[in-house]
């Protein structure tokens, strides 16, 4: 830890704040329908999904490890790169979360070091068949998968259980659902918040304050936990909302349907060796167990735009990445610019992200208009065009963001909210 | 490019029949209970019911407990 320069602090940093996001960006796989059928309340679940992240953070380190060790070329890495890649990521993941969509932040991760190592060492750093094997193929087969399985399950526990109910019946989907949401929390903590500590650990790697091959210390296990921890005990109330009310309407028995498809899914593939991704498959289970009731519907408009979403993770990601690493090889102050300007658009993002909250206290109480069955958000076309926007430079708006906090990087304008004090203190640490 | 079509195959087979072999225990779990529920409103009591729903939620609970064990392993 000597030789801990600048550089490799704003990695760390950058790299707890993608944990961040991803923490709050997938509450939803495992809490949505536990939360929109009534089975936890929502501050009960979010608070039970963090505390098995953090849990799962400390089960063991071989995700991280397949990350740090082998997977990238470590001689070739510089920390600027892992930086571009991370900026990459957490723009898209807010973004997502901005308009409520879920999609997989492993995906916007990989887009980011795809990107990155592009615009590093040249379109040769991508290897074609790894990405349709890896990224292309799991990303359609896990909504197949999980979806399929979820409503023959659903179909099942409606026929089998139609002489079930009352109080017992009640009781036991409940305790059912928060089984199977306890099991998807604890994988995403061992497989989500390793894949930060192994970039971390790469990081340091590439840095030089570390030996190669050599597992994550002990404060980076315990800070990727925490970070990913807070995260989701803050939830991402946007994607919950669309996961657990949006694309269609959950019971009780489908909702464990869902939760029990999604987490055999995961830990099967994982198991298996053909890992599918945790948001995907939920999605997917979500879907199929609507789909697995009579006269249940899906709403295909905001199904649809998910989709979209998914498509567009890996690219645009790598295209802001590529951005970042372009502007970060001009030199330290292309490095400043950069996390200038992560820190700037991330607050825009929060800043517009106010004008419609969605917390706790309205998460499951939404018009389930099936016209607006889209949860407050704007036109069909609004994902594709905030990704346009996203990936094109600068809008002026954001523009005059970043003069405002470059005045005052420090500023106390929100230590109220944890994702401003959050862009505050990583402003503080680049500044 | 080489597809793992036999590591998707076995996935989307193991994924589909655990589940719905799991979410049928689980109900049939349930139905029992509420079978002894229904009984005890009148007044009598469903003892084979309960003991095969509590058998069905033991298995449901070993399945759980082997889906911790392969996070952890």
């Amino acid at each position: 830890m000597e030789s801990f320069s600048l550089i490799l602090a704003i990695v760390v940093v950058t790299a707890l704040a993608f944990d961040f996001t991803n923490g709050f960006h997938d509450t939803a796989n495992a809490m949505a329908t536990t939360i929109s059928t009534g089975a936890l309340k929502p501050k009960v679940a979010v608070a039970m999904s963090a505390v098995l992240n953090l849990v799962g953070a400390f089960l063991s380190v071989e995700v991280a490890n397949t990350i740090s060790k082998g997977l990238v070329d470590e001689t070739g890495i510089r920390p600027e790169v892992i930086f571009a890649a991370l900026v990459g990521a957490i723009l898209w993941n807010l973004l997502t979360w901005l308009v409520g969509l879920p999609s997989s932040s492993s995906h916007a991760l990989m887009g980011g070091l795809i990107g990155a190592a592009v615009a590093s060492a040249g379109i040769g750093a991508v290897h074609g068949d790894v990405l349709v094997t890896k990224v292309l193929l799991p990303a359609i087969a896990a909504p197949i998968v999980a979806g399929v399985a979820a409503m023959l399950a659903s179909r099942m526990t409606y026929s089998l259980g139609r002489k079930a109910d009352g109080k017992a019946a009640a009781k036991g989907y409940r305790a059912g659902q928060i089984a199977s949401a306890g099991l998807v929390s604890l994988a995403h903590g061992t497989n989500d918040a390793q894949k930060t500590m192994g970039i971390i650990t790469l990081a340091l790697v590439a840095g030089g304050s570390l030996a190669p091959d050599s597992d994550p210390p002990v404060w980076v296990i315990l800070s990727a936990g925490l970070a990913i921890a807070l995260g989701t005990y803050l939830g991402g109330w946007r994607i919950i909302r669309t996961m657990g009310k949006g694309l269609t309407d959950l019971q009780p028995q489908q909702g464990f349907a869902a939760q029990t498809s999604a987490a055999t899914v995961i830990l099967a593939s994982s198991h298996l060796g053909f890992s599918l991704s945790t948001t995907h498959s939920v999605s997917g289970a979500v879907m199929g167990a609507g789909l697995g009731r009579k006269g249940g519907v899906v709403r295909w408009s905001t199904a649809t735009r998910m989709f979209v979403a998914w498509g567009l993770t890996l690219p645009a990601a790598a295209l802001v990445a590529a951005l970042a690493e372009w502007v970060c090889r001009l030199g330290d102050w292309g490095t400043a610019l950069v996390a200038l300007f992560l820190v700037a658009s991330s607050f825009a993002i929060w800043r517009i992200s106010r004008r419609e909250v969605v917390d706790h206290t309205n998460v499951v109480d939404v018009d389930t208009d099936p016209v607006a069955g889209a949860p407050g958000q704007p036109e069909p076309a609004g994902v594709v065009t905030t990704a346009m926007a996203a990936v094109s430079p600068p809008p002026a708006g954001v523009t005059e963001d970043l003069t405002a906090t470059v005045a005052a990087p420090a500023e106390p304008s929100g230590p109220s909210d944890p994702q401003a004090s959050k862009a505050a203190s990583s402003a503080a640490t680049t500044v | 490019m080489s597809i793992d079509w036999a590591a998707l195959g076995s996935v989307f087979g193991v994924s589909l029949v655990v589940t719905v072999a799991l979410v049928g225990l689980f109900t049939l779990g349930i139905v029992g209970l509420s079978r002894q529920e229904q009984a005890a409103a009148r007044g009598g009591s469903a003892a084979l019911a309960v003991t095969g729903a509590y058998a069905c939620f033991a298995a449901c609970a070993a399945a759980v407990a082997y889906g911790i064990y392969l996070i952890v392993a």
